[in-house]
């Protein structure tokens, strides 16, 4: 999320918007956000509802054994369409970035 | 004759430790994250000195220390090292199948969420005018 707000201007300059969503509350996210400086929406998903349709529920891997989301990245274009999905299969490692922004000027658009 | 500090031993020993503990600081950067290759480069110096140590403290007994407490250190830094692996290669790879996840071509599910403000944020606000990445994550809690 750090390098993502690193990279925000690529995105912006392409007219993409960025947006993080957790089981995380309003609440954590405007500190964390205040804390790292981000300034792209960090959404509060807390009933994990959105995070359920797009079937990316961890369940059982939060705190107490809560629902949280697995990582995943999603690049839907401007009809609303998908255009590039990232599952990873490991925790620790996510999409970067740069790989992004690759993926998504290689990506077709709908019109 | 007063036998000889084995210094490979402990600083193999706290090395190896470091291996370990330094996953939360190396985790940080993209680089040392997709693969721990930093830790594992500190657990292989680790090895590397205790064993130069316990070589020492077995072939050379009569001048070097070493013999019970290096073997209790090697033995701990392999737990260290069966837990670091166990960890990162097996517990961090337990993430569901997500079968049913919008793929490439499907119409993205809609949804409306609160932004750190409060505010709420809409699918449709985001995807213009030149889409939107989604990014999940696991949260802070």
């Amino acid at each position: 999320m750090r390098s993502v707000q690193q990279h925000l201007s690529e995105f912006t300059r392409r007219g993409i918007h960025v947006a993080a969503i957790s089981v995380d509350s309003v609440d954590i996210n405007r500190t964390h956000t205040q804390k790292m400086g981000y300034t792209f929406p960090v959404l509060s998903d807390s009933s994990a509802g959105v995070i359920r349709r797009y079937d990316v529920l961890h369940p059982s891997a939060g705190p107490k054994s809560t629902d949280i989301a697995r990582p995943a990245e999603f690049f839907v274009d401007s009809s609303g369409i998908v255009q590039w999905v990232n599952l990873t299969n490991n925790i620790a490692v996510r999409a970067r970035p740069e790989e992004m922004l690759r993926a998504i000027d290689a990506a077709p658009r709908s019109q | 004759m007063k036998r000889q500090w084995n210094w490979a031993l402990w600083v193999g020993f706290v090395i190896a430790v470091g291996g370990l503990f330094s996953y939360e600081f190396f985790v940080q950067f993209p680089i040392t994250r997709d693969f721990p290759w930093a830790n594992l480069l500190l657990f292989a110096i680790g090895a590397f000195l205790l064993l130069i140590g316990l070589v020492r403290a077995f072939g050379r007994p009569q001048d070097y220390r070493g013999k019970v407490f290096g073997s209790i250190f090697a033995a701990i830094g392999l737990v260290l090292f069966g837990f670091f692996t166990y960890e990162i290669f097996y517990v961090l790879e337990q993430v569901p199948a997500s079968v049913q996840a919008p793929r490439i071509g499907q119409k993205a599910p809609d949804f409306s969420l609160p932004d750190q403000t409060g505010k709420q944020v809409g699918l449709t606000e985001l995807l213009s005018p030149g889409g939107a990445v989604l990014i999940f994550y696991r949260g802070y809690w």
